[in-house]
């Protein structure tokens, strides 16, 4: 038998539901491969092996006793900190929350809990999801499995390591501008950001509520779509969680979409695209071909100004999400907020403690998108930003509209190039979000995108295919990838961690 | 001095929800402080508002009761600041497009005839209320998250109220309206019912038209502060104009903050800039679709309002305006009471008396609700119709009453047993003033040699009847026969 | 559009960020390069486009009104930075 923690979800759960192996096994081996390796990976903020086999040896013991056992039965998984944990601490890569354990459980967790997943970990993340290194975290930045010296992406990078570096066979992670496609892309997995309302956000700390999903990282499609089914659904607690039926994913990956026409996205093949990324996604056109798909060229002449318009949207909406932590109620509290200047003297004691509290709660990316969505919204200003990249993002939809009438998947690279080293671009902001111009057209849009391996560098980094998929698709989407993975081993591929 | 006092209302009212505007945690008062939360009202990291579909409905109810226009597209927005008793620094609230626009709302003139009018209203809107904070012990002040969430319905009038007294009765009668329309308890004490007042003076001189600066008051915790601290404001801005003469183009709004002790109006502390709220929409919630059939739905909801039925009791059943106006802002239950006793009696006039006088007196002097009044309606409107048909007196009435309340015994009991009834039978009463003409010679000397009046012997001899007869003598029938036979004696 | 020092001084106050002098030199430098970025926004003709504010176009979601249980008092309190027996505490407020 091959080593546990080399299978899939899917593998493990028929090996455990065969008997062969048990859910303690299967999560002590996990646990002694992170013990052995996570040292130069740091993938995990919060990892608790103890309550990890406590419950996989509670799932044990139902199985013995015969009772039902959720589709995750024992499959261990990893959590992007962001999501609330009763009584666990969830820091959201922030100093800001070292401290805080939720009175209450995300719904996501919860349904994770009630399919019998075994929580491994909390995975690291850019503070409040806002990066795409992971090196925004306040705890330090999480490594590459495929080469330590770069980036994992972000800003669940936590996540997508503990994947990649086989940690973990599935985890959980939050996009909101490409935050599960592009680390996934970058550690050689696959990544899903659902529709916008296919996943419930209830206990999913905001960054840009309008923009935010929760999706699944994993390995291949069978088990992205196991685990988009569990995640999956309408929650009473999300106001914006579409009341529309969960198909079975798993069930229907086999079959052969009904209808394989594609379409490539002009726009994403400009400059700045990496001519060895721009290769491998040509390469996985002719595949498609090959499998009698139309491919077709395709223009979204808005999505030029998408991170233009990502980059007032998503800072107004964190301007105000982020208004909470104030010392007041939770989170981090200042000890000495007394003034320091004659100007300081004249603001009062509590604002002060307020301003005090966040200016060392916070890091600097936090406190740059919280300024600037400030801006964006404040009096006199609304109009020509927030306003305005509103009606752009409009036409950024209208365009996504357009182009579905003709053709059902998109496709193009995740990333314009790939994993770069950690602190390359910490000092250009500008340059980082730049990073993210290819996946932040969807989350605009609201429509799903996916990232599968295609490929590596020859230097031996991961390359991301990105596809795209109209409104609650995510069906047809996982099918058309299916197309692709099947006749590829990209997903096969592991680093070689020492 | 010749000014006019231009003043316009913000009112936030409670609603009646069991559970608060975004979240189900409950909305009791008085509660221990951070007894009643839940995580979204204290603004937890990851937790989501939505919308509580009661809230939504009694807002409709009293929106279309205002005869407002309800907007048929409703969304939410965000108003960001940053204050303790505000757990996510944000108020879910609306902005560009609240619910309802429009609507008015009759102000009954004053007792003596002065003042009244209608009262326009800007808009109606929701939003969540905020949570309490507690000044100033040992250095700190105590945030409670009670009330934070509850929904809370934003009333904004036009500058239409020209006087503190009318701005008092705007305010008691949006209260009455809210209560008939069972949407808000509009307890001031216990804040389900809050007032800030915008007031600045019109001061005539020289032909012209002066405006000076607008002062928002608030901390008005009653329907007399209202109107004292209106009544001090105008007084304190025209001497205020006397002295500096500084209009509304000079200065920015104020804000004042009422002491009822001090029976002032005090500056509260100036924020250096103007509030920047930096509204936007809110994203975790999604905008709300209102159809003719909702509307129509929530219509049929509406009962009767104050002011019609004022008018009803008054063309209906024959009352004054006062007594109509007396028996309407008791209450629905005192008014419903009193319909149903009306027809009962068979005498409108004597239940609207017999309500204030003595059921209103009964349920005060034994802390009762209405629905606790020991005698049933049926019983004592029996009462009152024997009263009104005169088989029993006024008099008599109020004593069979007494012996209702103190008594299990039945009222045809307690009529029997204390034999009460009415004499007016005439040839039986003519001889009973024959009798006590007999009986009292002198009473009849002192007429005929002009000792006494005719008026006080007529007086003596119906005392003497009544007397004789245990009360139960038709008083005005005995009077009759007394003028009839003294009459004689005169000529 | 040029963000000066002072625009950034009073968005930080707005914001209740309080930033050391050498951090309002590097926002003023990087807010101004991102506004600059930004700028594009007003190339695409807008004019008749209605703004999309929500991730997803719905309306109508409602919870009906029943009330739970609250959290009790510990669990409320239980991240407060500071608090007594039965409430948050914040530096006094003076009104
Ligand atoms: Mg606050
Ligand atoms: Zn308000």
């Amino acid at each position: 038998m091959i080593e546990p923690t080399r299978m899939s979800a899917v593998e493990l759960i028929n090996q455990m539901s065969a008997g062969h192996l048990s859910a303690e096994e299967v999560t002590r081996a996990y646990i002694d491969r992170i013990d052995r390796l996570d040292r130069s990976v740091k993938s995990f903020l919060l990892f608790d092996p103890e309550s990890a086999l406590t419950v996989a040896r509670s799932i044990d013991q139902k199985r013995r006793n015969g009772e039902h056992l959720g589709p995750l039965a024992g499959v261990p998984i990893a959590l992007k900190d962001n999501l609330c944990t009763p009584g666990l601490p969830t820091t959201c890569g922030s100093r800001m929350l070292q401290n805080f354990r939720p009175p209450y459980e995300a719904t996501v967790i919860r349904k994770l809990r009630e399919a019998d997943a075994v929580f491994i970990g909390k995975t690291n993340m850019d503070e409040f999801a806002m990066g795409s290194s992971t090196e925004n975290s306040a705890y330090g930045a999480t490594c590459n499995p495929w080469d330590l010296e770069r980036i994992p992406g972000g800003s669940s990078g936590g996540s997508a390591a503990s994947v990649a570096a086989d940690f973990a066979p599935l985890s959980i992670g939050s996009d909101t501008g490409g935050s599960i496609r592009q680390p996934a892309a970058l550690c050689g997995i696959v990544g899903l950001k659902p529709t916008y309302g296919r996943v419930s956000r209830y206990g999913l700390i905001a960054f840009a509520s309008s923009l935010d999903q929760i999706g699944p990282f994993a390995h291949d499609l069978a088990d992205t779509s196991l685990l988009l089914q569990v995640i999956s659904g309408h929650d009473p607690h999300d106001a914006t969680s579409v009341d529309s039926p969960v198909p079975d994913y798993l069930a229907t990956l086999e079959k052969p979409p009904e209808r394989l026409r594609i379409g490539l996205v002009r726009e994403f093949f400009s400059e700045g695209l990496d001519p060895e990324i721009e290769a491998a996604v040509r390469e996985a056109v002719r595949l498609y071909v090959g499998a009698g798909a139309t491919v077709k060229d395709v223009s979204l002449p808005h999505s030029k100004y998408g991170t233009a318009a990502y980059y007032i949207v998503a800072p107004a909406e964190c301007s105000s999400n982020l208004a909470r932590y104030d010392g007041t109620i939770f989170g981090h509290r200042a000890a000495d907020w007394s003034p320091r200047t004659p100007e300081e003297a004249e603001i009062p004691p509590l604002i002060r403690m307020m301003m005090a509290s966040r200016a060392e709660g916070f890091g600097a990316e936090v406190k740059r998108r919280i300024m600037l969505g400030t801006f964006a919204l404040s009096a006199g200003y609304a109009d020509q930003y927030y306003n305005q990249a509103l009606k752009v993002r409009r036409l950024i939809r209208n365009d996504f509209d357009a182009a579905f009438a003709d053709v059902d998947v998109l496709i193009g690279p995740t990333t314009p190039t790939a994993a770069f080293k950690l602190g390359e671009k910490a000092a250009d902001p500008l340059a980082m979000y730049l990073s993210d111009i290819y996946t932040i057209t969807t989350n605009l849009a609201g429509i799903p995108g996916l990232s599968i391996p295609c490929g590596l560098t020859k230097s031996g980094l991961p390359i991301g295919l990105q596809l795209m998929a109209p409104a609650f698709a995510e069906e047809n989407l996982l099918r058309t990838a299916r197309v692709f993975e099947r006749q590829t081993d990209w997903h096969t591929r592991r680093p070689s961690l020492a | 001095m010749d000014y006019t006092i231009i003043i316009g209302l913000e009112i936030h009212v409670q609603l009646q929800t069991e559970s608060k505007m975004f979240s189900a945690s409950g909305t009791a008062f008085g509660l221990p402080p951070n007894t009643q939360t839940d995580p979204v009202s204290l603004g937890l990291p990851g937790t989501l508002p939505v919308m509580n579909r009661k809230a939504f409905d009694l807002a409709l109810k009293t929106a279309m009761a205002l005869g407002a226009t309800i907007s048929r597209f409703t969304k939410w927005d965000r108003k960001n600041y940053y204050y303790p008793d505000l757990p996510k620094n944000y108020q879910i609230s609306q902005y560009d497009l609240p619910f309802s626009l429009g609507g008015s709302l009759d102000i009954p003139a004053q007792k003596e005839g002065s003042g009244g009018g209608q009262c326009r209203l800007t808009r109606v809107h929701l939003e969540e209320d905020t949570g309490k904070l507690t000044h100033g012990v040992g250095g700190w002040s105590e945030v409670d998250l009670n009330r934070a969430g509850i929904p809370l319905l934003e009333i904004v009038s036009e500058p239409d109220i020209r006087n503190a007294a009318d701005a008092r009765a705007c305010l008691e009668e949006l209260r009455l309206t809210l209560i008939y329309l069972g949407v808000s308890d509009c307890e001031m004490q216990e804040g389900s019912l809050r007032c800030d007042a915008n007031v600045n003076l019109h001061i005539q001189k020289d032909g012209k038209t002066i405006a000076t600066p607008i002062v928002e008051i608030k901390n008005l915790n009653s329907f007399r502060s209202v109107e004292r601290a209106l009544e001090y404001e105008a007084e304190r801005q025209y001497a205020k104009w006397q002295k500096d003469g500084l209009t509304i183009k000079d200065a920015f709004k104020e804000t004042r903050g009422w002491s009822d002790p001090e029976g002032i109006t005090k500056p509260q502390r100036q924020k250096e800039t103007a509030a920047d709220y930096r509204y936007f929409p809110e994203p975790d919630l999604v905008p709300v679709v209102v159809d003719d059939a909702w509307l129509d739905r929530v219509r049929a909801t509406i009962g009767e309002l104050p002011g019609p039925r004022r008018k009803r009791f008054e063309t209906e059943f024959g009352l004054t305006p006062y007594d109509a106006n007396v028996l309407v802002e008791q209450g629905q239950d005192v008014a419903d009471y009193f319909e149903t006793l009306a027809k009962t009696a068979g005498d409108a006039k004597l239940a609207s008396n017999w309500i204030q006088q003595d059921v209103m007196r009964i349920l005060s002097e034994r802390k009762l609700k209405l629905a606790e009044f020991p005698i049933k309606i049926e019983v004592l409107g029996d009462l009152l119709r024997r009263v009104h048909i005169k088989a029993l007196s006024t008099h008599q009435g109020r004593e069979v009453l007494a012996k209702l309340l103190e008594s299990d015994e039945s009222l045809e009991q307690i009529i029997e047993a204390g034999g009460y009834g009415v004499i007016s039978d005439r040839n039986a009463l003519s001889k009973v003033i024959e009798e006590m003409i007999a009986a009292n010679p002198k009473a009849m000397e002192d007429l005929k040699g002009g000792k006494k009046k005719p008026d006080a012997v007529k007086g003596f001899l119906r005392g003497q009847v009544m007397k004789a007869t245990g009360g139960k003598a038709d008083p005005s029938l005995v009077g009759d026969l007394l003028d009839e036979r003294l009459a004689n004696v005169q000529d | 559009m040029s963000l000066t020092r002072d625009d950034v001084t009073k968005v930080a106050f707005l914001a209740r960020l309080q930033l050391e002098p050498h951090e309002l030199d590097t926002f003023t430098g990087q807010l101004n390069s991102i506004m600059d970025f930004v700028a594009q926004l007003q190339e695409p003709d807008t004019a008749d486009i209605e703004p999309l504010a929500h991730g997803v176009e719905i309306h109508n979601v409602f919870r009906e009104d029943r009330a739970v249980p609250s959290l009790t008092r510990e669990a409320a309190l239980s991240n407060a930075p500071k608090r007594n027996q039965e409430s948050f505490l914040v530096p006094v407020v003076l009104d």
